[in-house]
């Protein structure tokens, strides 16, 4: 007797499961680096709460520094779940499908490390409850507690919703010597799904719900987090586009992070199949899209100041094209908007690299973008003095590493306990090929591919035929 | 009974939900209550206190304004003594080096002259840092003077971004401090011994505006150039002559600045280089730096980056 082959939907499985269960060395090896790094920037803000922020290199003319800087790129890299699945869900873009589960992975993973940011930069972090208790609705830093607590939030939903048919499977799938309390909980998280059609229904529509709900949520943060600068009267801050300038800066950066950890992950876990070169061409565009949106707002900004030229503009205006943050502002133009967008442009050689390559860069020159957002406005002096200086200290630096290894860290846990691809919306996705009663009749009969492909011909033939 | 039994699980179902539902809702409700407890004890301290004193003493609240005359700032050089205003100042409220309360700038004219610029914290009425503050530490007392409550402060910085002129200044670690520091009990209208991690500025003085004393560097200035008034009783007097103040920002066309920003700063300058005392707008003699006898480095005694071999003092 033959052994049947693999159906697709096995070999799906397989792929999106596996890794849950088998766990290398090299894994092991990368969390204990990871960790060491947090601990490294937990003793480092451990010296900050011990000494103050007299251990940083933030004074009183420059004192915002790179936890600012980290707040809003990790803020910014978030936008990465949103855009790809709502937007896209919203859109019914049916290509989006194997990407979602790790676009909505890095939403979550950083806004819990950029929301942790700007509470390490109080002076009194251990007065964060008095925002609660005294809160002021007129400070825009209120209105970003809100939002990023119901992005959060939100984000957690919706990164729970289409996990539960998955979370199910899982359950189903326990071996007899799982551990019960494995068991439990897979049971409890997947309350309780039967894959009935009533279920599916309700669930796409609560997907539906919360695609729509998070999007003006999404955009709300970015606005919130530009409104922390642009609510306040200085060179560069003080501006009406902002808000927008912060979201188009956000899915941009977004986009690019997408496209980092999709190559990483279908480079580790096998996903060639699902993960396609498609994927990474379609992202590719709408990184452009996003670039060239990104680039006319950034025209505009500095046009505007640029040509009216009042003094404290002036100021900042050289202190970014030819001043000492000159060589990060030229990095940002060339390393974060032409080369990648020549890059995407230019088609020559494979796609993965050639993206892989502008998302590193762009990525980089993001977080310099923000860094020449926060730093040079402070160093323009508002009264009769000299520019302000910042030089970030080894403290600043380790809980910046520390945030970052923190990121990968949590990615890393969260990829062993959930699957990266919606193994239940792949599926789908390849079922609506060919009729799904007829899928699962081959699963269940266990037809081997050669007779399916032998039915699926002749089905086809009868139908012309009966067609004529 | 198989019903009964069936409706007793669907209670105790039900009695769960509901019983988290109404804790839920408690704590909901309950979070309000606890910033209104926690307002009405704030308002019982200092500010209560001193607007009790002024009702049962039937003052009416004052509208406190500094005038500082640039005519008679010579920036202290004539004496060849630093700023007297600004020493006054440090040795009162023992500001760190750097974080001088009042500072006084050397501007440029446009002919290349200097005058000097001495900036206490122009207490706006319409004032960008308490707009942003997150938490209320930052308000207006009832004298219109711009007060910070050092002990809610979260040291978030915001109301330093929002303020146009510099005025605020951070407290990066626990300031040093002379020994008789220790004596002073602090209150945000006499911010000493300063509290880490938090924000300060100029004051005005206030503990000593409400015993009807005049703020230190107004006392401190040997050439009497800097006057504090009441816009509501028009009047203001640098503790030599007293003046009818509107009539005296009329006829010496005086300024605030920055007007163009609308915070409406309650510090007036009346425009001038230091002349009736005989100074020359080209005078090159430089400003002499104050002088803190006690150290006076503060906590920035570390400017270089920090590593964790040096413990601080």
């Amino acid at each position: 007797m033959r052994r049947r082959t693999e159906t697709e939907r096995e070999h799906l499985e397989r792929i999106a499961l596996n890794p849950l269960s088998q766990t290398g060395r090299g894994y092991y090896f990368l969390v204990a680096f990871l960790a060491a790094v947090v601990l490294w920037g937990a003793y480092a803000f451990f010296t900050q709460l011990r000494f103050g922020l007299v251990t940083t290199g933030m004074r009183d003319q420059v004192f915002w520094g790179l936890y600012i800087v980290n707040f809003v790129f990790f803020i910014g890299i978030s936008h990465a779940g949103t855009l790809i699945s709502a937007i896209l869900r919203v859109t019914q873009a049916g290509w989006r499908t194997p990407v979602t589960r790790m676009a909505e992975m890095i939403t979550v993973t950083a806004i819990s490390i950029g929301a942790l940011m700007p509470i390490i930069d109080l002076g009194r972090p251990d007065r964060v409850w008095n925002m609660v208790v005294f809160g002021r609705f007129q400070s825009p830093l209120l209105w970003d507690i809100l939002s990023i607590a119901s992005y959060l939030t939100g984000s957690i939903i919706y990164l729970y919703l289409p996990l539960i048919p998955d979370l199910a499977l899982m359950r189903d799938r326990l071996g007899q010597d799982a551990s019960l309390i494995k068991r439990k909980i897979l049971t409890w998280l997947s309350i309780g799904w039967r894959n009935t059609p009533e279920q599916h229904h309700r669930l796409e529509k609560a997907i539906g719900i919360m695609a729509l709900t998070i999007i003006p949520v999404a955009i709300s943060v970015h606005t919130v987090v530009s409104y922390i600068f642009s609510m306040v009267m200085r060179p560069g801050w003080n501006s009406s586009v902002f808000g927008v300038y912060f979201v188009i800066g956000a899915i941009f950066s977004g986009i690019a992070s997408i496209i980092i950890v999709m190559a990483i992950f279908r480079k580790l876990y096998h996903l060639e199949q699902y993960i396609t070169e498609r994927h990474f061409r379609n992202l590719g565009w709408l990184l452009l899209t996003s670039l060239l949106l990104y680039l006319y707002l950034a025209v505009s900004e500095y046009l505007t100041i640029g040509y009216k030229l009042e003094i404290e503009d002036k100021h900042l205006l050289e202190l970014l094209m030819v001043g000492p943050d000159a060589f990060l502002f030229w990095f940002f133009v060339f390393g974060g908007l032409v080369i990648p967008a020549l890059l995407i442009i230019i088609r020559r050689g494979p796609v993965i690299p050639r993206l892989v390559i502008a998302a590193v860069l762009i990525n980089i020159a993001m977080w310099v973008k923000r860094f020449l957002v926060v730093i040079p406005t402070l160093k323009v002096p508002l009264m009769p003095f000299e520019f302000g200086a910042y030089t970030p200290t080894w403290v600043e630096w380790s809980i910046t590493a520390a945030a970052f290894a923190a990121f990968i860290l949590i990615f890393a846990i969260l990829a062993k306990f959930i699957p990266l691809l919606s193994i239940w919306e792949v599926a789908e996705g390849g079922e609506k090929k060919a009729p799904s009663k007829l899928l699962e009749t081959i699963e269940r009969v266990g037809l081997t591919q050669e007779e399916v492909e032998a039915m699926v011909a002749s089905e086809a033939l009868r139908r012309r035929q009966g067609g004529r | 009974m198989p019903e009964k039994g069936k409706a007793r699980r669907i209670d105790r179902r039900e009695f769960i939900k509901r019983s988290a539902g109404a804790l839920g809702l408690a704590a909901i409700t309950a979070s309000p209550l606890v910033a209104v407890v926690n307002r009405v004890k704030a308002a019982n301290g200092l500010n209560g206190a001193i607007s009790q004193q002024a009702n049962a003493k039937g003052k009416q609240a004052r509208a406190w304004t500094m005038i500082i005359d640039l005519k008679k700032c010579d920036g202290c050089v004539i004496i060849n003594a630093p700023a007297q205003c600004t020493q006054a100042c440090i040795n009162g409220h023992f500001a760190p080096v750097g974080q001088e309360w009042i500072q006084v700038y050397t501007v440029e004219l446009p002919g290349g002259g200097t005058t000097f610029l001495p900036t206490p914290c122009y207490q706006c009425e319409n004032a960008p840092c308490v707009n942003v503050c997150p938490v209320a530490a930052t308000y207006h007392n009832e004298d219109g003077v711009v007060l910070i409550d050092h002990k809610r402060c979260i040291g978030c910085r915001m109301c330093m971004a929002a303020c146009p002129y510099h005025r605020r200044f951070f407290n990066w670690s626990t300031p040093e401090l002379p020994p008789e520091a220790a004596l002073a009990t602090y209150s945000p209208h006499y911010p000493v011994p300063a509290v880490k991690g938090t924000v300060i500025k100029c004051m005005f003085c206030a503990h000593l505006l409400h015993d009807g004393k005049l703020p230190l560097c107004v006392i401190g200035c040997p050439m009497k150039a800097l006057y504090m008034g009441d816009l509501n009783e028009d009047v203001a007097t640098n503790g030599r002559e007293v003046v009818q103040l509107s009539k005296f920002l009329d006829e010496n066309d005086a300024y605030r600045y920055k007007e163009n920003l609308g915070t409406q700063p309650r510090v007036y300058y009346l425009p001038g280089h230091g002349q009736e005392f005989g100074r020359s707008a080209q005078d090159p003699r430089k400003m002499i730096p104050p002088v803190w006898n006690y150290g006076g480095l503060g906590f920035d005694y570390e400017v270089q980056p920090f590593t964790w071999k040096k413990v601080p003092k």
